[in-house]
């Protein structure tokens, strides 16, 4: 046995992934950023776990699609979070400001025939206000944020009762509902593929390599050390890949769907202001350490009230996104909604006591959760047994987030 | 046996990098008043905290007798049920529970679990009978002054039958008459059997009530002495507690001091919650080129006022004058502060200078951002090139500008919070503490940069503890205590027994100085 053990500690493969250069940059890459690259391995190794489960039914193109129109209302909630959460806070009221929203907007295009897009932006700007109202008690009054917006959920759930005095209305017009239903159109006509879907992936494709070449020529002209060209490379193709094959499989069945139009957005604009502003900075700075940020001269009580009202806004897209695809105002809707997006966020990556995690974080993470109630449900299996997998899963992953942090120290 | 009922041989305590304590010798003799005394850092507290066993046995060396029995205390309840008991300097009472409560919080009188309420109440009354205290014990411990609350410490020691009782500055917030019934209080348990060992920084209560004393520096006891037998006098203590020699510890720097930078006048601030006064009355100011020191024990107001002058990061109802270059400013808040060239250095740098779980080129320039932004990013690159030339000047010693803060040594921490404010370009400069936990190579380091910032025209303000340092650095010296400015000193009249002497005579001189401004 000792024998065979140390045969195969000497065998040229074992050898091979010990001595080899390239394999020891993949590793040390590998380490450095297990959090991130562990998140999209899970998401791949559940799909693929579903894949095998459904006989390949979870990966068609109609359900690809329907994970982007099932899950987009909660991914939207879950950027807006994780920005909460990097401040080491929480937000419980966003369901309920969601409802809200969905509510008016209902009102205003249902019951008073307003045009949809003036009642959308009104319903935004209600959505605004309720975070400005969450971040006015939350940043100057100081009352803690687990407070104030538990009194917001009751709140807003309230509002949206009276509001709607208990029942539900619909239909909305068809402009709004297409928000939630329709699909990109096709300008190059095609017939059993969407020619567009599959011209976006590809210049998407070229933009993202054009982007890592510019910003690799940067760093070598400021001199600064580069990660080898091989990696760059892999990396590009990989993502081009993963690009393309998703748009693909987009494009053989009806293209974008427009909500992702509006989740992408979003999506893309968090992460550049979390990574790439001075505001970003900020919030991460706070979050680590609230008391030395402030005496760094970051305008903390500004920064909680911005971060507040800017869940409220995200709020109240999620809102508007729900209503639309619902094709009404419930009372009811918005329930539970934040705990998904709080658990997304978790799931992703981020510290509960702030400064940690990331927008593409609490996207994946919420992408995971979003994978597993579809894979189950197209394994007849109940919502009953969806929740006790995803609690499971809630914590396994944290726990695997505490388990690399210790060994890491 | 002997007459001792305490003595702790050779004792040795390390922790990394520094010799906190250094072949300790000390004897207290059964029912006497043991005074410890030494400036701040000198080793008491240590001490004392090996002699209660918060540093278990094992952790340190030599030995231990109490009672002539030998002591290997693995904690604190070890060493109480021997009968030694200690009051810390911040009270370890729980506000929201009553006096009662606390006298026997860990302790209770329970049986099966549940709490005998009659019998606790009543030994309550007991107990505060003995410390001079009539108060209903069911009154909440955040309804009685700050006197009151020691004496219940005192209470709730005595609970436990107590042979040793030890009080780490027990005087330090109490007011006059507070101060003295507690004196009296310790001559009168003394009285009835009890030791006690008390650290103190008022020398004039040491005089009054120890039999005798212990003067303890840099971790060495430098002697004992029987206060009758040796006439122990207030400066000889004084002499003892400073007397080291100012070796060149410090880079030398030919000061070139010009106009005028930063000037406050009638600075008074409340405390942020209660109803009082912190600063009052002071007027301090800073010349381009000069480094000025305050000195002052830890409370005495130094880190308040300099707080209080970056905008107003510390009290309330701030009011006074501050000049800027001659032209009066009033900053509304910290950017401001920033904004007009003020950078404030902390004490705590882990809690407040640095976020931990950011790397080090994320903290230097956290203050500044705005000097890297492009369009409406951060422009990384240049952060990086911006960076590497502060950690190069400043020597930092690091695997790569990405490291995390947490994992640098102190005196890299410190040099990642100095490069901090460096990156704001500031003109005025306050260091709280600048060298606090830092090894002896990397605080000649930091006394270079300091003197490096005089030399290019800053105006810089230490605030340290330590007397050889505010000396060894210092243009001219200011000396707070209890709020107030005591004392001016230049470099031709300062000496740590000066500075000492303006420390520990606070009462009388604040007195003075109170009737001369009314």
């Amino acid at each position: 046995m000792q024998n065979l053990l140390t045969k195969f500690k000497e065998s040229k493969v074992v050898q091979f992934f010990k001595t080899n250069e390239q394999v020891q940059i993949l590793k040390s890459l590998l380490k450095g950023n297990i959090r991130q690259y562990g998140m999209i391995l899970a998401l791949i190794l559940i799909m693929i776990f579903f894949a095998i489960t459904t006989n390949g039914v979870s990966l068609v193109p109609l359900n690809i699609t329907n994970l982007l129109l099932q899950n987009g209302h909660i991914l939207i909630l879950a950027v807006g979070m994780l920005i909460v959460i990097l401040t080491g806070n929480i937000d419980l009221s966003v369901g309920s400001v969601a409802a809200f929203v969905g509510a008016i907007a209902g009102i205003m295009m249902i019951k008073n025939d307003y045009n949809w897009i003036i009642s959308s932006i009104a319903a935004l700007g209600v959505g605004i206000a309720a975070g400005a109202w969450n971040g006015f008690w939350i940043a100057y009054v100081k009352v803690p944020p687990f407070i104030v917006t538990l009194g917001g959920m009751l709140l807003f759930r309230g509002l949206t009762l009276v509001v709607l005095k208990g029942a539900s209305l619909g239909p909305f017009p068809d402009e709004f509902n297409n928000i939630s239903s329709g699909f990109l159109p096709d300008i190059f006509g095609g017939t059993t593929l969407h020619i567009l879907t599959i011209v976006i992936g590809i210049v998407f494709g070229i933009g993202y390599v054009i982007s890592v070449i510019l910003a690799r020529r940067k760093k070598i002209r400021y001199n600064f050390e580069v990660s080898p060209l091989w990696v760059t490379i892999l990396t590009s193709i990989f993502v081009i890949v993963a690009i393309n094959l998703f748009t693909f499989t987009l494009a053989r069945y009806r293209g974008f769907p427009n909500i992702s139009l509006i989740l992408f957005a979003v999506i893309i604009i968090y992460a550049f202001i979390t990574r790439k502003t001075i505001f970003g900075r900020h919030i991460y700075a706070m979050g680590g350490n609230y008391e030395a940020a402030k005496l760094s001269g970051v305008k903390t009580k500004r920064m909680m009230f911005l971060i507040y009202t800017n869940m409220g806004l995200l709020s109240a897209v999620s809102g508007l996104v729900y209503a639309a695809r619902l094709n009404s105002s419930t009372p009811k809707a918005g329930n539970l909604f934040e705990l998904d997006a709080i658990a997304a966020a978790f799931i992703g990556g981020a510290s509960a006591s702030g400064g940690v995690g990331t927008v593409i974080g609490a996207v994946i993470g919420g992408l995971v959760m979003g994978v597993i109630n579809n894979g189950m449900s197209l394994m007849s299996l109940g919502i009953d047994w969806q929740q006790v997998v995803k609690g499971l899963v809630l914590l396994l992953a944290v726990w695997f987030d505490i388990a690399t942090k210790n060994r890491s120290k | 046996m002997s007459d001792y009922i305490l003595e702790m041989k050779n004792i040795v305590k390390i922790f990394p990098g520094v010799k906190a304590l250094d072949n300790v010798n000390i004897q207290v003799k059964s029912g006497e008043i043991h005074a410890l005394v030494g400036e701040n850092g000198a080793g008491k507290s240590t001490l004392m905290k090996v002699l209660s066993g918060v540093y278990p046995h094992g952790t340190y060396e030599g030995k231990i007798f109490f009672n002539g029995e030998e002591c290997l205390f693995k904690n604190i309840k070890d060493s109480e049920s021997k009968g030694i008991g200690i009051i810390h300097q911040e009270l370890a009472l729980v506000m929201y529970l009553s006096i009662a409560e606390n006298i026997f919080l860990g302790n209770e009188n329970a049986k099966r679990g549940i709490i005998n309420w009659d019998e606790t109440n009543r030994k309550t009354i007991d107990l505060l009978k003995r410390v001079g205290l009539s108060e209903d014990p069911t009154n909440l411990i955040k309804n009685i002054g700050v006197g009151k609350q020691q004496l219940v410490e005192i209470a709730k020691a005595l609970s436990k039958d107590i042979k040793l009782l030890i009080l780490d500055e027990p005087t330090s917030a109490l007011n006059d008459e507070d101060s003295q019934n507690l004196l009296n209080l310790i001559v009168e348990l003394k009285e009835h059997g009890v030791t006690s060992i008390i650290i103190s920084h008022k020398l004039k209560e040491v005089e009054a009530i120890s039999d005798s004393i212990t003067i303890i520096r840099d971790g060495e006891v430098i002697e004992s002495l029987d206060m009758k037998k040796d006439h122990v006098t207030e400066d000889r203590i004084i002499k003892s507690m400073v007397g080291r020699e100012l070796t060149n510890l410090f880079p030398e720097r030919k000061a070139k001091i010009g106009d005028m930078m930063l000037e406050v006048k009638n600075w008074n601030v409340d405390h942020p919650m209660y109803d009082r006064k912190i600063l009052k009355d002071v007027h301090i100011n800073v010349r381009a080129g000069e480094v000025v020191g305050i000195a002052g024990l830890m409370g005495a107001g130094r880190t308040e006022l300099a707080r209080s002058m970056f905008g107003k990061s510390y009290g309330k109802n701030i009011t006074g004058e501050m000049y800027l270059k001659g032209k009066k400013v009033n900053f509304k808040d910290i950017p401001d502060a920033i904004k007009h060239g003020l950078a404030y250095v902390t004490e705590d740098r882990k809690n407040l200078g640095l976020v931990l779980i950011n790397d080090i080129k994320r903290n230097v320039t956290l203050s500044n951002l705005k000097k890297l932004k492009k369009n409406l990013t951060i422009d990384e690159n240049k952060e990086i090139v911006e960076v590497e030339k502060h950690v190069k000047s400043m020597n930092i010693k690091c695997s790569s500008i990405q490291q995390f803060t947490r994992d640098l040594s102190g005196g890299n921490q410190q040099k990642v919070v100095l490069s901090k404010w460096m990156f704001t370009d500031p003109e005025v400069l306050i260091l709280d503490e600048p060298t606090r936990g830092i090894d002896v190579g990397a605080k000649y380091e930091i006394y270079t940069i300091i003197n490096e910032l005089a030399q290019a025209g800053k105006a810089v303000i230490v605030i340290s503890s330590e007397l050889p340092e505010i000396i060894g650095m210092s243009d001219r010296v200011y000396v707070v205590s209890e709020g107030e400015i005591t004392a001016e000193l230049t470099k031709d009249n300062v000496s740590q027994e000066e500075i000492m002497k303006h420390i520990v005579s606070v009462r009388k001189e604040g007195n003075q100085h109170a009737k001369s401004t009314n």
